[in-house]
């Protein structure tokens, strides 16, 4: 278990390395950094006096790759490349490009409270909801309720997310009044503004999850022991619930951690929808005032914590399922 | 004088891909494998209805990519043999919609309406009234509006019904005596069993759709003539027209995107199942790196990179419909490049069964090389699983580009596009009085498409993959179908 891990940490670091390398490559080397100041910098009176500044405070400055001004080793960690990299390792993330932001760390640690106060209620509410909802239809298959319910998750997940919000808060903040359109408070008043962005997201996702939780669930009561527990006389409900539920939570657990990331990132539709200032809000703002310093360091958290969650998943199974050996 | 004829990137994708399909169904038409497994897909009623639906869709996506410029007038004094173009580029489409294009309104209107939805503040009699003055072109034609009108929507709707369901007749009766011919027996015969619903695949199923069709199209067609059907958005553009090219872009990203990630998928996926070793580390190792940075920020870092070098080099495109154009064709591109690692995974697994499998080894045995395995013998035992993967992954393309859009790494603003149209609605739906058609309209037309189209998906899998087939939701048997079947 123990060696395990340190040697799925070891491939995950080299996981994070080749990120480095893309996202590098995407940011400095298809659009250099001259592009970057001359976008941030603006106007028509772009000199390059300007440019060299902005480089300068911002660390851009130097030789991408290869700096064949110096020797031996600093030839490669005196460049931005090297230098962005480790700090980037060392979670410094640096000032954002935009002229009046500061810097990134402390505003991503800051907001990232604010995502998971929505996320996290979130996410375990989808995994109820849905898998209540799945074992519902299961238990009554072959029946109309099945057929009407699998009709109507069809139906939901045709329907995009956006449709769910405009509905949601034309209905619910608009005309009913029961819920506030937008907004965050740092206190515990804020659950009257996370309800509404809560349901609409668990109704959104609800027909996804559970068409395919309910096709997980088939998937098991087709199989021996189902019919061995059916044979000894159990009522149904038992084997749904102590059977066919317990076998089915290991591919539950995969399908609903592969969220995991989202959890820490927010939910950057809903989170801007509802001007819930959390990280998918930071994204958005970073997105549309071309702040690259941003979006490049988010491109890192999210693999990161990606990564750190398929570990995670790796050891719930061993909880969830003693036939499981990681080694 | 000839207009001049426009191929952009995307037009010349989707002719290309037209072309594809046209192939395959040669291939269909001479394998009795697929040609059964595609008979199994239309035996199943909701995707044979949902693929007449996609199949007008796709007609009005063809008509949208043929683009033409018109030839202008030779001004007085213009050297002569030099021809000077429209600087505004047409599709098909816009050219049979050129009423819709052409009644252009000054601000919003409601749907079928006569009087603008804006009122002006005008003086009769010397007192001052607040008015709604009449559209430019909407119900124009009706000269005393107030008694008009009523009659005049029903009038024409009726006339539409009628069109629509004669339309669905022909199209009814079309289909009796192809049918006929192909069975070798009666016309009258065939239209009685297709009526009591018998034989493997639902044409009655499929007959309903078509008068759903016919008749909704009827009335639409007959109305929109001098009235705007769904309204006009602020700037007085038709709303229909802009829901009607909105099916392009969605079609085009659905399509182009998953297409874009079969290269990569499939020769990766095969090659790291065949070889093993270090080649499949090594393109494990591409795939975890790429699945590893979520999605929409992956998206989003290289949306804003292409976004950059656009920028950068203006002087590309020769009018603002390219340039648009080859932002869709590069956002396809980066969908594609960033979203193929599941359908590697999934074709890397069933490459390291297949190639255990007697057939394989036996092809090596007799001293076959490793790329005519692959190519023969590998890849046509998993084309189903690209087909399935492709059919399922459109609709939540379609629905990824609203989302897209409104994180504003979508298409271009100026193109029409649901998430466009949505994002646009979303601010009309705040407003007091509220403005509430042009949603309507997206939200219709957008859940009438990716509904038809996850339909069809469903059926496709369930045909393809026979382990789905039995998730299926099935209505419990009654017991007039039980007597009718052992009549039977």
């Amino acid at each position: 278990m123990f060696s395990y891990l340190v040697r799925r940490t070891l491939y995950g670091l080299l996981i994070l390395l080749g990120v480095n390398l893309l996202t590098f490559f995407l940011f400095f080397t298809v659009n250099t950094p001259d592009d970057m100041a001359r976008l941030n910098i603006g106007g028509k009176h772009v000199t390059q006096d300007l440019i060299d500044k902005w480089k300068v405070e911002r660390g851009y400055d130097k030789p991408l790759y290869v700096n064949d001004a110096r020797q031996g080793a600093a030839r490669f960690t005196d460049t931005i490349f090297w230098e962005r990299s480790v700090s980037l390792f060392e979670l410094r993330f640096g000032r954002s490009d935009a002229e009046s932001a500061g810097d990134i760390g402390p505003e991503v640690s800051r907001r990232m409270g604010v995502s998971m106060q929505l996320a996290l209620p979130l996410f375990v509410l989808q995994v109820i909801a849905s898998t209540a909802f799945a074992l519902l239809l299961v238990m009554f298959r072959h029946t109309r309720l099945d057929f009407w319910g699998v009709v109507t998750c069809v139906l939901m997940l045709s329907i995009s997310s956006l449709i769910y919000i405009i509905v949601g808060q034309f209905v619910f903040s608009r005309s009913l009044k029961i819920a506030p359109i937008s907004g965050y408070v740092p206190s515990w008043d804020v659950v009257k503004f996370l309800v509404l962005p809560i349901v609409l997201s668990l109704l959104a996702r609800l027909g996804t999850e559970a068409r395919l939780y309910r096709a997980m669930f088939l998937e098991e009561i087709g199989k021996d022991y189902v019919r061995t527990a059916r044979a000894k006389g159990l009522p149904e409900t038992a084997v749904l619930f102590r059977h066919v539920l317990r076998n089915a939570l290991l591919p539950i657990v995969t399908s609903a951690g592969s969220y995991l990331p989202y959890v820490f990132l927010g939910s950057l539709v809903f989170e801007s929808f509802f001007g819930l200032p959390g990280l998918g809000a930071y994204v958005i703002d970073a997105i549309t005032k071309q702040d690259f310093a941003v979006v490049r360091t988010m491109v890192f958290m999210g693999s990161l914590l990606y990564i750190a969650t398929f570990v995670l998943i790796d050891v719930a199974y061993t909880w969830v399922d003693p036939r499981v050996r990681l080694g | 004088m000839m207009p001049k004829f426009v191929l952009l990137w995307t037009d010349a994708t989707v002719w290309a891909l037209v072309v594809c399909l046209a192939a395959y169904a040669v291939v269909v038409a001479r394998s009795p494998n697929l040609r059964a497994s595609w008979r199994k897909v239309f035996r199943d009623a909701p995707a044979l209805c949902s693929s007449l639906i996609l199949a007008l869709c796709v007609v009005i996506t063809l008509a949208d990519s043929v683009h033409y410029r018109l030839a202008l007038k030779a001004a007085a004094g213009s050297p002569a043999g030099v021809v000077a173009y429209d600087t505004v580029t047409r599709s098909g489409l816009d050219w049979v919609l050129s009423d819709l294009v052409a009644s252009r309104e000054v601000t919003y209107s409601r749907p079928l309406d006569y009087r603008s939805y804006r009122r002006d503040t005008v003086s009769i009699n010397g007192q001052l009234q607040r008015v709604s003055p009449r559209l430019l072109h909407g119900g124009a034609q009706l000269s005393d509006p107030e008694h008009q009108w009523v009659s005049d929507l029903l009038s024409r709707g009726f006339t539409g019904l009628a069109l629509g369901v004669a339309m669905a007749a022909v199209g009814a009766l079309a289909l009796f005596g192809l049918l006929a011919r192909a069975r070798h027996a009666g016309f009258v015969e065939t239209a009685g069993s297709v009526w009591r619903n018998e034989g493997d695949i639902p044409w009655r199923a499929a007959l309903w759709t078509l008068v759903a069709i016919g008749t909704l199209a009827g009335i639409t067609v007959s109305l929109m003539g001098e009235y705007h059907v769904f309204g006009t958005d602020t700037t007085g553009n038709d709303v229909l027209y802009q829901a009607l090219k909105c099916i392009r872009t969605a079609f085009v990203i659905g399509s182009l995107s998953t297409i874009a990630t079969l290269p990569l998928a499939v020769v990766l996926g095969i090659m790291a199942g065949y070889f093993r070793g270090w080649v499949d580390e090594l393109i494990q190792y591409f795939y975890t790196v790429l699945s590893s940075v979520p999605n929409i920020l992956l998206i989003a870092a290289c949306v804003l990179m292409m976004q950059v070098f656009l920028d950068k080099h203006p002087d590309l495109f020769e009018t603002g419909v390219e340039r648009s154009d080859v932002k869709l064709f590069l956002l396809c591109t980066v969908l594609g490049l960033t979203g193929w690692a599941s359908l590697c995974r999934l074709l890397r697994a069933e490459t390291m069964k297949l190639r255990e499998l007697d057939y394989v080894q036996a092809a090596s045995a007799f001293g076959v090389g490793a790329g005519r395995i692959m190519l023969r013998h590998v890849f046509p035992n998993v084309a189903h699983l690209m087909l399935i993967v492709t059919v399922l992954d459109f609709s939540s393309l379609i629905l990824y580009e609203a989302v897209l859009s409104y994180v504003g790494v979508g298409v271009d603003p100026s193109m029409n596009s649901f998430g466009g149209m949505l994002n646009l609605a979303r601010k009309e739906m705040s407003l007091d009085p509220v403005v509430w058609w042009s949603f309507f309209a997206a939200f219709g037309f957008m859940v009438t498409v990716v509904l038809s189209v996850n339909l069809f998906a469903d059926g496709v899998r369930d045909a393809f993959d026979p382990r789905a087939r039995a998730f299926r939701p099935r209505l419990p048997i009654t017991r007039k179908a039980v007597a009718a079947r052992q009549e039977a």
